[in-house]
């Protein structure tokens, strides 16, 4: 069994306007070294697969299927075995 | 009676469906009918709306559900054969979504959810969406939502503006549309989508009819295509 863990954001070179609310939220309360903020989504897939590749590959499967837009947006993952 | 058979696509969570059928059927008089999304086919319907609303709540990204759902492999083999299919507002989201239009939808740039009545300029009146319009004429409809601005990388913005695909922009973006987009049509010409609402704007008793002309334009336009 393996735990996918997927992050997903809006690309770089598009505003988020979430993060930029947050952004001056952080630089209002002092936090002047926080250069940039991005929010995004997190999710946690577990996945009953023989190898890590095949946890990869189903990842990346589901991110470009249904869980990212790719017209705006990046994802990337980590695979973890289940202890 | 015109001979537009529309066929009105209800997901779970769909919330402008009854506004739509109410112009079709009691002010415009087509045939119309609603498709349970669970029916997996439009049936005899030669006109698609999909509506407003927040279907499957919105989940994961607006319209990123209902693309799977049952009654949507039947919507885009009906679309890419021809047919005429209109997405408004949520109907929008799920029309980029499954790849029918180009782009998507983010949040809004300010962050908030906007109901108002925004002006639109008609951008091209060629379409058999909006031959009732004159060019850049300025219309007035409803929108209501969070997630309507328009984006799309730069080559598809050319390709846009180079197939004349915009049809209905903002006079005053009020979401950070890229362009001020508010409309726009697949190259075909036969999907539109749009985040304003033309249901809102066609009843008299409601004191603005500037949508209604849409509506009617798709109707006759099947009607003279069958005839």
């Amino acid at each position: 069994m393996f735990i996918s863990k997927i992050n997903i954001s809006i690309r770089k070179t598009i505003l988020d306007p979430q993060g930029k609310a947050v952004e001056h939220s952080l630089k209002s309360l002092g936090f002047n070294s926080i250069e940039d903020t991005r929010i995004g989504k997190y999710i946690e897939l577990k996945i009953n697969a023989d190898s890590k590749e095949e946890a990869e590959r189903i990842s990346k499967e589901a991110c470009d299927k249904l869980l990212a837009n790719p017209v705006m947006e990046d994802y990337s993952f980590e695979i973890l075995k289940e202890t | 009676m015109p001979s537009g058979k529309v066929g009105i696509v209800v997901f779970p969570g769909s919330n402008c469906d009854h506004d739509v059928y109410n112009v079709f059927k009691n002010i415009l008089a087509v045939d119309t009918e609603f498709l349970w999304h669970k029916d997996g086919s439009i049936g005899d319907r030669n006109i698609i709306i999909l509506p407003g609303g927040f279907s499957y709540g919105d989940y994961l990204r607006c319209g990123a559900i209902s693309k799977f759902s049952s009654i949507m492999k039947d919507v885009a083999d009906f679309a890419r054969k021809g047919g005429i299919v209109i997405g408004i507002c949520n109907g929008f989201q799920v029309l980029c979504e499954a790849g029918l239009l180009p782009g998507g939808l983010m949040r809004n740039e300010n962050l908030k959810f906007v109901c108002k009545t925004v002006t639109l300029k008609v951008e091209n009146n060629k379409s058999i969406f909006t031959t009732e319009y004159k060019i850049k004429e300025e219309i007035n409809i409803p929108i209501a939502h969070g997630e309507g601005n328009y984006y799309c990388d730069e080559e598809s913005l050319t390709r846009l503006i180079g197939n004349n695909q915009i049809l209905f922009t903002y006079t005053d973006n009020p979401n950070g549309s890229l362009s001020n987009i508010a409309g726009i049509q697949n190259v075909k010409r036969n999907i539109l989508g749009m985040m304003p609402h033309p249901e809102r704007a066609s009843d008299e008793m409601l004191g603005n009819t500037d949508g209604r002309r849409l509506l009617e334009s798709v109707a006759e336009s099947v009607a003279e295509s069958v005839l």
